[in-house]
């Protein structure tokens, strides 16, 4: 019951501060309600008795990528409110895609006919995986992830890596004439490349 | 919890070559600089090699690897030897291209490697997250070297549109990925392909379209073609070329195995769907190539009708329907990576030429040009006796022994529409008045053009090698 309670009231307040994300004016209020997105959806998790996701969820999600996107939206100089100016007129067509979609997803869910043996036989074969009671998500996670998973998790450091060297190739420019440090050139530097003496005569004027 | 042992790394020896080798060459890179670029370009050709040869010599049997996310079996190393063909044929053609563009970076043949790497397991994928991973892997890559001329607007448009459709079609197919979990338990294929026997729920079905969704944006069937013009004449041409090949075989070779191998029980179920996208595929393909006057957005076009005429074999679903779709892409390999060898060959000073009619008149300026070009073009129109037709043959007689007749005749009408807009470029390059000349090929140019021109043309001579392979490779999914 009080399950039940909290489960619409995460629920629903993250339906509800989703919609506002789209229909924030300020930019930086979108993020914030991001934020309070992500935190119902870890609350979620939490019911759900998946604590591990729910605390990635807050420290990856909110920790990291969301106070990103609020310093890159506190920081880049774009108008917003330009940007959104022709956004009114392409309500009604979105508007109307949106509804097309409501009315499928409305029959499909109508004729929706799972038959309860089949996420049974789903649910008996995910179990076979399952880990033994009394071991918390963390250590189910940490005994498959690079065990049975480990190609997977090895390839997605790949995606990762193809990620990093994209970003470089496409934003990294070498500006000539940039001073940098050159601490081989700086210790290879002697008393005689480094000073110039000069005989000047005196009383002579420069 | 299994513990990988030393013979499961047997099998995924040509992907570890290319992962392992990848991150050397990355690493010359870094240390010498772009000076480095042209030894990066050899050892990654070299690279290509020594996989494709590891993949040619591992035995036909099945063997699944890696606590079951990874197999071979002869259909994988039949698309694997297609892809990495692909691949290297790609990197020959950009070197040229970028070193006079000013654009000549080691990152490229890096990431043309690493994209390769995922295709490769997006071929041998045995579970939804391999698939999954395999196809981020593979497209991640490709949108950044769609991106490559970064400061050409049309090239850094090209890699942002495909970024983000591409992302979108991942949210796709993880969705629906997600939905066959649920309903099936495991993202295993054996164990999705044996609780996945008979008549399935409408939200079983939801999930195969989505996923089917999320592939066919990869293969560039329409409804999901948008993409495919605006990228392929953004890209740098080296990049298109990359693009209109290799990335098909694996993306085709993921649909293939998901459907044929995994989802065999609702054969009728599928079925619909692949007869309707081939269908508007070949469609889009035919007319909305008739008004275009790039010729990367015709080429565009065609790969869109191409990739049609191959759904057919599939919707065919039977072996034969399996053996056409192979034989079929082969042939559009060769083709393709020909027409795109000509393509870049239509140099004017410093000017990369792209528009149909500045090819008026070739056949007197370029003969060797003007032939190989005529050659490519009547084989992907169809036109007996070039390999193009024979495709068309293997796949249209696979899908009528299906009893697939309203598609076949479709299909076939739609092939002469085409052939209009392919055979309207040969009487440009032969009847139309000269323009000015073209530079004269380079050696490498005239190798790939050569080549694909010779297997396009005497493809009936000799089908025997091809043809065996594809049967035997589609008899290891059966």
């Amino acid at each position: 019951m009080v399950a039940a309670a909290f489960f619409y009231l995460f629920a629903g307040v993250c339906i509800a501060s989703a919609f506002m994300v789209i229909a924030g004016r300020n930019p930086v209020t979108s993020v914030l309600f991001l934020i309070l997105t992500f935190f119902n959806a870890a609350g979620l998790f939490i019911l759900i008795g998946a604590e591990f996701l729910a605390m990635m969820l807050v420290v990856v999600y909110v920790g990291a990528v969301a106070v990103l996107f609020l310093f890159v939206v506190m920081m880049i100089d774009v108008d917003f409110a330009e940007l959104r100016a022709g956004f009114l007129q392409y309500l009604p067509v979105g508007a109307l895609v949106g509804i097309v979609f409501l009315i499928e997803l409305v029959l499909v869910v109508g004729t929706l006919f799972v038959d309860p043996a089949v996420l049974h036989t789903a649910a008996a074969a995910a179990a076979t995986d399952a880990p033994r009671a009394g071991v918390t998500n963390t250590e189910a996670i940490g005994l498959v992830l690079y065990t049975d998973y480990l190609f997977a998790f090895q390839t997605a450091g790949f995606v990762l890596l193809v990620a990093m060297i994209g970003a470089i190739v496409l934003t990294l420019r070498h500006k000539p004439n940039v001073k940098r440090q050159d601490i081989a050139a700086q210790v290879a530097r002697s008393h005689e490349t480094s000073v110039e003496l000069k005989n000047v005569p005196s009383r002579a004027g420069v | 919890m299994t513990s990988v042992t030393l013979p499961a790394l047997g099998s995924v020896l040509p992907e570890l070559l290319l992962a392992v080798g990848s991150l050397v060459l990355l690493l010359i890179g870094a240390v010498r600089g772009n000076r480095a670029s042209g030894t990066v370009n050899v050892l990654a050709l070299v690279l290509i090699a020594l996989a494709a040869v590891a993949v040619a010599v591992q035995g036909p049997e099945k063997v699944v690897a890696l606590n079951d996310a990874f197999i071979v079996d002869g259909f994988a190393r039949f698309w694997k030897i297609l892809a990495l063909v692909g691949s290297g044929v790609a990197i020959v053609l950009s070197r040229e291209f970028f070193v006079r563009e000013g654009l000549d970076k080691f990152e490229f043949p890096v990431l043309v490697l690493l994209s390769t790497l995922g295709m490769l397991l997006m071929i041998s994928a045995n579970s939804l997250l391999t698939l999954y991973v395999g196809l981020e892997l593979q497209s991640l890559a490709i949108y950044v070297i769609a991106a490559f001329d970064r400061d050409n607007p049309r090239s850094t448009e090209a890699g942002l549109k495909y970024f983000l459709l591409g992302a979108l079609s991942s949210g796709m197919l993880l969705y629906g990925s997600s939905l066959v979990y649920g309903l099936t338990g495991s993202v295993n294929f054996p164990a999705i392909a044996a609780a996945v026997q008979g008549e399935q729920g409408v939200l079983f079905i939801f999930g195969l379209v989505f996923i089917i969704a999320g592939l066919a944006f990869k293969i560039s069937a329409v409804p999901f073609h948008m993409w495919t013009p605006d990228v392929y004449e953004g890209a740098p041409t080296p990049v298109t070329a990359f693009l209109a090949a290799a990335p098909k075989m694996a993306a085709m070779a993921l649909i293939v195995r998901v459907l044929v191998g995994v989802f065999p029980g609702i054969v009728e179920q599928w079925q619909q769907i692949i007869v309707f996208v081939a269908i508007a595929s070949m469609a889009i393909g035919s007319f909305a190539a008739i008004g275009q006057r790039s010729i990367k957005r015709l080429m565009a076009y065609s790969s869109i009708g191409h990739m049609g005429y191959a759904l057919v074999g599939l919707a065919a679903g039977t072996e034969q329907g399996v053996q056409s779709v192979l034989i079929y892409m082969a042939i559009y390999l060769a083709t393709t990576l020909g027409t795109f060898a000509g393509i870049l060959a239509l140099r004017n000073g410093n000017v990369y030429v792209d528009r149909i009619e500045d090819l008026a008149g070739l056949s007197r300026t370029q003969p060797a040009l003007a032939f190989f070009f005529a050659m490519l073009f009547f084989s992907l129109a169809g036109i007996p006796p070039w390999a193009g037709f024979f495709g068309k043959f293997y796949v249209f007689s696979a899908a009528i022994d299906a009893g697939l007749y309203a598609l076949s005749i479709i299909g076939v009408l739609l092939s002469v529409v085409g052939a209009f807009y392919y055979l309207r470029i040969v009487k440009i390059i032969y009847f139309d008045e000269a323009k000015a000349p073209y530079e004269a090929m380079t050696p490498t140019l005239k190798l790939v053009l050569g080549v694909s021109s010779v297997v396009v043309l005497l493809f009936w001579v000799l089908p025997a090698p091809l043809v065996g392979s594809a049967v035997a490779a589609a008899k290891s999914l059966f």
